[in-house]
């Protein structure tokens, strides 16, 4: 069977993809961030997937207002780089793993999560932010990716809830997959951050903290977060950690911490940075 | 449930339900069409003539060729859409955050290098009331 060899939260700021594309990531403002990189491109390297699932959302860029899924799978051969508004991102283009989302779109299915699936789609800065992050420049990305588009932008967001069983049900397919890759899952998106409107810039860090040791160490409690506690101390788009919580459904109940860092200010983010395995 | 609008109760942030979804559906359809940059060009070429293409009203009409950026959230503008014009004008997202605060980009860039936005103070539109505006430091 497939395995399930470790897992990644990340944000993923635009910002960090335009530092890393400009050469700029020894600027005085973004070395402090780039230095944290190394332990968790070390545990990538050190682990090196086949795979990487990467539970992202879409921002205004393969989905419109007019058709917009909660959950969609990326089932092609290669994806494609979105132009966002303000051209490409000088990045490979994305190579999919047909054979295992399509297991992975049968089992979740037939586990009653009824997925969104996608033959063609571009990816935007949501998913090669976190490819940058854990890999840096390559010529080609060094693993095929399964993209898992999460809804975050239209209100309501899946639940955590179901964002936590969705993952579950992803372990699931992955223990029932007959190949022998080894996959990384990534949740990404968050921390802290409101992009929007007066009460753009808030950052919450004790907030972010609190979470993510309830996501490593309590996640059944993660799972129950509500909604509006999300808007109300994340700050709107601190919403996004839903997300972290599929990847943390991947995993076992009880995990081991690899790896952690955040830091102020990214853009207008909290950026964090999990690394875990399976205890 | 869907009565439950409990997040409205947070100053100074529009949370993109249906409400806002239907009433800025086309301010937010034009922004998505920025993402090409043949429509990128048209647009900057004659703003007028390139939003005559959707059925906006009036006022979202004004509101975008005027760039009131808080306004256009207010009449059901979507930041992830509404950022895709402020691209198009080259602004980043942290100079667009700083047009909505209403403060300059040194201002706004100093704020979040301290930390950012508190939460406390910065909860319930409550707190707001007596300011008559976001607290910007702890």
């Amino acid at each position: 069977m497939a395995d399930l060899v470790g897992a990644i939260g990340t944000s993923h700021i635009p910002a960090v993809g335009v530092a890393i594309d400009k050469g700029r990531t020894q600027d005085d403002y973004w070395k402090p961030y780039f230095d944290k990189l190394p332990p968790a491109r070390e545990w990538m390297a050190k682990v090196s997937p086949d795979v990487c699932i990467v539970v992202y959302n879409d921002h205004a860029s393969a989905f419109s207002l007019e058709l917009i899924p909660t959950f969609a799978l990326g089932m092609a051969e290669r994806f494609g780089i979105a132009d966002e508004g303000f051209g490409k991102r000088p990045v490979p283009d994305v190579m999919g793993h047909p054979e295992l989302a399509w297991h992975l779109a049968e089992s979740l299915i037939l586990d009653e999560f009824d997925m969104t699936l996608v033959n063609e789609m571009e990816v935007d800065h949501g998913l090669t932010v976190p490819l940058s992050v854990a890999y840096g420049q390559p010529d080609a990305w060094p693993c095929k990716v399964i993209p898992l588009a999460v809804n975050v932008v239209q209100y309501p967001p899946p639940t955590g809830n179901r964002c936590f069983r969705l993952g579950q049900a992803i372990r699931r397919a992955i223990d029932s997959y007959p190949g022998d890759e080894r996959i990384v899952i990534f949740g990404t998106g968050g921390m802290s951050h409101q992009l929007q409107a007066q009460r753009a810039g808030l950052i919450n860090e004790a907030w972010d903290a609190r979470f993510l040791d309830l996501l490593v160490n309590d996640p059944e409690a993660a799972a129950l977060i509500p909604h509006i506690e999300y808007l109300r101390e994340a700050g709107s788009e601190g919403i996004e950690l839903v997300m972290w919580l599929i990847m943390r459904g991947a995993m076992n109940p009880d995990v081991k911490e690899i790896y952690r860092a955040t830091h102020v200010p990214t853009s207008n983010t909290h950026n964090g940075l999990l690394v875990l395995e399976n205890a | 449930m869907t009565a439950d609008r409990e997040y409205d109760d947070i100053p100074g942030t529009f949370v993109f339900d249906g409400r806002r979804s239907r009433q800025g559906y086309w301010i937010n359809q034009f922004c998505m069409s920025l993402r090409h940059e043949a429509n990128r060009e048209a647009f900057r070429a004659d703003e007028a003539a390139y939003l005559d293409r959707y059925p906006l009203t009036a006022e979202q009409r004004d509101a975008i060729l005027q760039r009131e950026w808080i306004h256009l959230l207010e009449l059901g503008g979507n930041i992830y859409y509404t950022f895709k014009l402020a691209a198009c004008d080259g602004l980043t997202f942290q100079q667009l955050a700083a047009k909505q605060t209403g403060v300059s980009e040194e201002e706004y860039l100093g704020m979040m290098l301290g930390g950012g936005r508190p939460i406390d103070g910065n909860r319930r539109t409550s707190e707001w009331a007596t300011t008559g505006e976001g607290a910007n430091h702890g």
